[in-house]
C-alpha cells in the first residue's frame, strides 16, 4: 500500500497533541496498512485522530469500522497474517469482549500493536483509569507496557512495530495508556521526520510463514495434548527472546531519535540512594516525581521506579533496583480480588521477583486511583510514611492499603 | 516559579471547540516566548451531553519541571483566570465530574479574573454569582453566547475576542503581540486579528469586592464511605411522591436529593396557564419528571428539576402555552403557578415581556428557521 505523505511528516515538528494522537501519529508514520476500529472511551479518541489523519489525506491505511470489539480483532489477527502491519486498540470491558481473538491473536504469533485505553471494568460503567483491563492478557503471550507521557506514547508505539514484528518475537505488543491522564491531555510533543522513521522501522516482513498463495499453508489447525505443550514453548521462547529484542530495538531508538530512558524496562527516579523505593506504572510517575522532589528536599531518601514493560517481566532490573533500598511501596492501580495478602497485580508480582534475592527489602501494598480517582501527593506522602514505620518497627503491620477509599 | 492557569467553563458539545481553540491557542501563544504547557479537558465531564456544563484548561509554566509541579493536581485547586463563555452559568454549574454545585467563581483566585461572554451588565451578572471573601476582577465581553454543534463551528470571533480580553487581563501570562501571531497562524484571518486587538483594547475590569454577589448557600452533598453504601451497586428507589406541595390534592413526585442538574438549562419553559388544556403531555413527556400537577389540574415546571430541554414547548399542541426563554432573564428557582396564583395580572404583564423579548433574542437551542445563523452572525457585528 502507498501512503501519501504530506508535508507534516517530511520535517520533524513540534505538536500540541494528547497520548491517543501522538498514537495515531505513529500509525502514520510507521505506515500501518489495516487499522480496525470501534468506539468506546477512552480508546476511542485514537479512533477519531486516526480517521482525521485518513480523511485529511495525509495518512492512507485500510480504515474498518467493524460492528464490535472481536471482529475488530479478529480483523487485525489476519491482515497480519498476511503480512500487513496492522493496529487496534480498545477499553475495558470492550476488550474484554473481544477477548477470544485477543489469545488466538498471541497463539498465532501475530505481531498485532494495540493501545489499551486504560478503563475500569463495569459494572457500574465508569470510565476513569485503572489497570484490570490491559494486565488481563499478562498471561497470554502479549507484551505489554505501560506509557507515561504523549511523547512516550509517540516513541513507543514506533518501538512497539519493530520489536513485536521482528522475526524472532513475532508477539503482539499492547501500549497501555492511562484513560484521561494520557489519552485526554495535549502535551508538547517531538514528532520525527518520516525519513527518520523508515530508517529505524523496517517493513514487516512474515516470511515463510506468511499466508499468501505463492506460500500455500495451513494456519491453525485442530491440535490437542500431543502437540499443544510444545507450541506453548515456542511461546514462551518468543517472549524470552523478545528481552534482547527490545533492549536492541530501544539503543538503536535512542541513537537515530536522540531521546530515550537509560533502560527501555524501567524508569528510576533518584532511587541511587533511596531507603524507600515506590513503585508503580503509567501516568503515576507525574505526581510520584513532584512528591519524592519535596520528600528529597526535607532530607528524606525517597525515590520512585517506574515499571514501563509489565511483560516481559524485567525480573534482573527489578532485582537489581530494588534489593538495594530498605523498603518498597507498590502502588496498584488496579485490584486482585482473594491474591496473596489481598494485594494487586503489581505488588505481587513485583515480591516474588524479589523473594530468592540476598537482600530483600520490606514490600508493602498499596490499592489506589482506582476508577480515575487522582493518585495526589498527599496520598504518596501517606504511604511513605506509612512505609518508613515498617522500616522503623522492623515489621509489616499490614501487607495491603487501601489508600484514598472513603471509609 | 511561575505557573499560570485558565480554565474555561463551557457548554457540552455546543461549546466545545469554541472551548478547545481557546486553550491550545493560550499554549501555542506562550510557546512563542518560549514557555511551555499543556491543555486538556476534564475527562469526567465526557462524553459531553448538549449542554452540560464541561471544562478545559490551560497550563503554562516556565519550564518542564513546574509544569510537572503544577499537573500533580488533575483539576487545580486555583486558576489565575476563569473564563465562562455562557452567562447562564454565572448561577454555578453541575457537571459530570461531581455532585454538587459548584459556584462559577470557585476556582478564580484572589485578584485572579473572570472572563464572561454576556449582554448583561456587570452588576446584574454579579448578582447571579455567589458571594466569595476573597476579591476579583471580572470582565465583560458584550456578546450573545457563541452555540454550535458537534461538527459545526460557529466562527463568530468570540474565540479571538477572548483570547485579546485575555491578553489584556493577565499579560503576565501572554502577551497580545504573541496572541495575535497564533491566532494568523491558526486562522490566517486578519480580520480575526482585528477582532483580538479590538477586544484587547476595550477591555475592562471591574473589581467583585468581598461579600458581593448572592448569599445563596452551594449546594453541596455528603458522600458516603464504602462501608454506607449497599453492597451490589444497587441505588433504592425514589418514594413515591404526594400531593402539591404537601396538600392532599395534585401530584408531586419526590425527586433525587443529590442529582438536581438545573444548571445544564440554558433556557427555561414559561407558562402560560390561561391557554393550558390539561392534555397532559408536557407532564408525560418531560425526561426529567419536572412537572408538579397542581390542584386544579395545571402543570407547573419545577425549576428545580428541569434541565432546560426545551421537549415540553416542542409537544405543547397550544401555540402560545409554553415558550423557552433565555435563563440569563431568571435570578431564581421559584414556582410560576404559585406567582399566577398570588397576582393573575402580574403575572400575564411578566410573562409577556419575557416571551416578547425572547422571540427578539438568540435561541441557544439550535437553528429554529432558515437563515438565523445569517442573522445571528450578524448581530454579532452590533456588540
Amino acid at each position: 500500500m502507498t501512503t501519501t505523505v504530506e508535508p507534516m511528516f517530511r520535517e520533524a515538528t513540534e505538536e500540541l497533541i494528547s497520548g491517543s494522537e501522538a498514537i495515531a501519529m505513529a500509525c502514520a508514520l510507521a505506515d500501518v496498512d489495516v487499522i480496525t476500529a470501534f468506539p468506546i472511551r477512552p480508546y476511542d479518541t485514537v479512533m477519531q485522530f486516526v480517521s482525521r489523519l485518513k480523511a485529511d489525506g495525509i495518512f492512507d491505511c485500510d480504515f474498518i469500522v467493524a460492528e464490535s470489539e472481536h471482529t475488530q480483532f479478529e480483523i487485525v489477527k489476519h491482515a497480519s497474517s498476511v503480512g500487513a502491519r496492522t493496529f487496534s486498540g480498545s477499553s475495558g470491558v470492550g476488550w474484554f469482549y473481544a477477548f477470544e481473538a485477543i489469545t488466538v491473536t498471541a497463539g498465532l504469533r501475530m505481531p498485532v500493536v494495540a493501545m489499551v485505553g486504560n478503563r475500569a471494568l463495569d459494572d457500574p460503567g465508569a470510565f476513569g483509569v485503572e489497570h484490570n483491563d490491559a494486565l488481563a492478557v499478562r498471561d497470554l503471550g502479549w507484551m505489554l507496557y505501560w506509557v507515561a507521557t504523549a511523547q512516550e506514547a509517540l516513541d513507543m508505539a514506533l518501538i512497539a512495530w519493530r520489536i513485536a514484528e521482528d522475526p524472532k518475537v513475532l508477539l503482539p505488543f499492547a501500549l497501555s495508556c492511562d484513560g484521561s491522564f494520557l489519552t485526554h491531555s495535549q502535551a508538547i510533543v517531538q514528532v520525527p521526520a518520516i525519513e527518520q522513521v523508515n530508517r529505524f522501522l523496517p517493513p514487516y516482513d512474515r516470511g515463510k510463514l506468511q499466508l499468501h498463495p505463492d506460500n500455500p499453508i495451513t494456519i491453525a489447525p485442530q491440535v490437542n495434548e500431543d502437540w499443544l505443550m510444545e507450541i506453548r514453548r515456542q511461546s514462551d521462547e518468543a517472549m524470552r527472546r523478545s528481552v534482547g529484542v527490545i533492549k536492541k530495538a530501544y539503543e538503536e531508538f535512542k541513537q537515530e531519535f536522540g531521546r530515550g530512558d537509560p533502560s527501555p524496562f524501567i524508569d528510576e527516579f533518584m532511587t541511587e540512594d533511596a531507603e524507600i523505593i515506590v513503585v508503580g506504572m503509567g501516568t503515576l510517575a507525574l505526581p510520584a516525581r513532584v512528591a519524592i522532589r519535596r520528600l528529597r528536599e526535607e532530607g528524606k531518601k525517597v525515590g520512585f521506579l517506574r515499571v514501563k514493560f509489565f511483560r516481559p517481566f524485567p525480573t534482573d532490573e527489578i532485582r537489581e533496583a530494588l534489593s538495594k533500598c530498605k523498603a518498597v511501596c507498590v502502588i496498584d492501580r488496579d485490584y486482585s480480588y482473594g491474591s496473596p495478602s489481598f494485594g494487586g497485580v503489581l505488588f505481587n508480582e513485583l515480591r516474588a521477583a524479589m523473594y530468592n534475592q540476598q537482600n530483600r527489602p520490606w514490600m508493602l501494598n498499596f490499592i489506589a486511583g482506582l476508577g480515575g480517582r487522582e493518585i495526589r501527593v498527599r496520598e504518596i506522602n501517606e504511604i511513605v510514611d506509612i512505609t518508613q514505620k515498617a522500616i522503623d518497627d522492623d515489621k509489616v503491620e499490614q501487607e495491603t492499603t487501601w489508600i484514598g477509599v472513603r471509609e | 516559579m511561575s505557573v499560570v492557569a485558565v480554565e474555561v467553563v463551557y457548554r457540552g458539545i455546543f461549546q466545545r471547540t469554541l472551548a478547545r481553540n481557546i486553550v491550545r491557542s493560550i499554549v501555542f501563544a506562550a510557546r512563542k516566548e518560549g514557555k511551555i504547557g499543556t491543555a486538556f479537558g476534564r475527562y469526567g465531564d465526557s462524553p459531553e451531553r448538549n449542554g452540560i456544563p464541561a471544562k478545559q484548561f490551560a497550563i503554562v509554566a516556565d519550564g518542564a519541571e513546574e509544569l510537572e509541579e503544577s499537573m500533580a493536581v488533575y483539576e487545580a485547586a486555583q486558576v489565575d483566570v476563569t473564563i465562562n463563555v455562557d452567562d447562564a452559568m454565572c448561577k454555578g454549574v453541575e457537571s459530570w465530574a461531581w455532585y454538587g454545585l459548584q459556584p462559577i467563581n470557585e476556582l478564580t483566585k484572589p485578584g485572579g479574573t473572570l472572563i464572561v461572554t454576556s449582554r448583561q451588565d456587570n452588576d446584574s451578572l454579579i448578582q447571579d454569582m455567589h458571594q466569595r471573601d476573597t476579591a476579583y476582577d471580572l470582565a465583560v465581553i458584550p456578546s450573545i453566547p457563541s452555540f454550535s454543534g458537534l461538527w459545526v463551528y460557529k466562527d463568530d470571533h468570540t474565540d479571538v475576542r477572548i483570547l485579546g480580553t485575555l491578553a489584556k487581563v493577565a499579560s503576565h501570562l501572554v502577551s497580545i503581540e504573541s496572541m495575535l501571531e497564533v491566532i494568523k497562524e491558526q486562522w490566517g484571518s486578519e480580520e480575526k486579528q482585528a477582532s483580538a486587538k479590538k477586544a484587547y483594547d476595550r477591555a475592562t475590569v471591574r473589581p467583585v469586592e468581598p461579600g458581593e454577589g448572592k448569599s445563596e448557600e452551594r449546594m453541596t452533598f455528603t458522600l458516603p464511605g464504602w462501608k454506607d453504601m449497599e453492597e451490589g451497586v444497587v441505588i433504592r428507589g425514589i418514594e413515591e411522591g404526594g400531593g402539591f406541595r404537601g396538600g392532599d390534592s395534585g401530584y408531586q413526585p419526590v425527586r433525587s436529593a443529590v442529582f438536581k442538574k438545573f444548571s445544564t438549562r440554558s433556557m427555561r419553559p414559561v407558562i402560560n396557564f390561561e391557554t393550558c388544556t390539561k392534555c397532559t403531555l408536557c407532564w408525560l413527556q418531560c425526561p426529567d419528571t419536572c412537572f408538579d400537577v397542581t390542584p386544579d389540574g395545571l402543570y407547573d415546571a419545577n425549576m428545580e428539576s428541569c434541565c432546560g430541554c426545551g421537549v415540553c414547548e416542542a409537544v405543547c399542541p397550544v401555540t402560545d402555552c409554553v415558550t423557552m426563554v433565555s435563563e440569563s432573564h431568571f435570578n431564581d428557582n421559584n414556582s410560576q403557578w404559585e406567582a399566577w396564583q398570588k397576582d393573575k395580572d402580574g403575572y400575564k404583564k411578566w410573562m409577556t415581556v419575557l416571551v416578547e423579548t425572547q422571540k427578539k433574542e438568540t435561541r441557544t437551542h439550535g437553528f429554529h428557521h432558515k437563515g438565523q445563523y445569517a442573522e445571528e452572525i450578524a448581530a454579532m457585528g452590533d456588540v
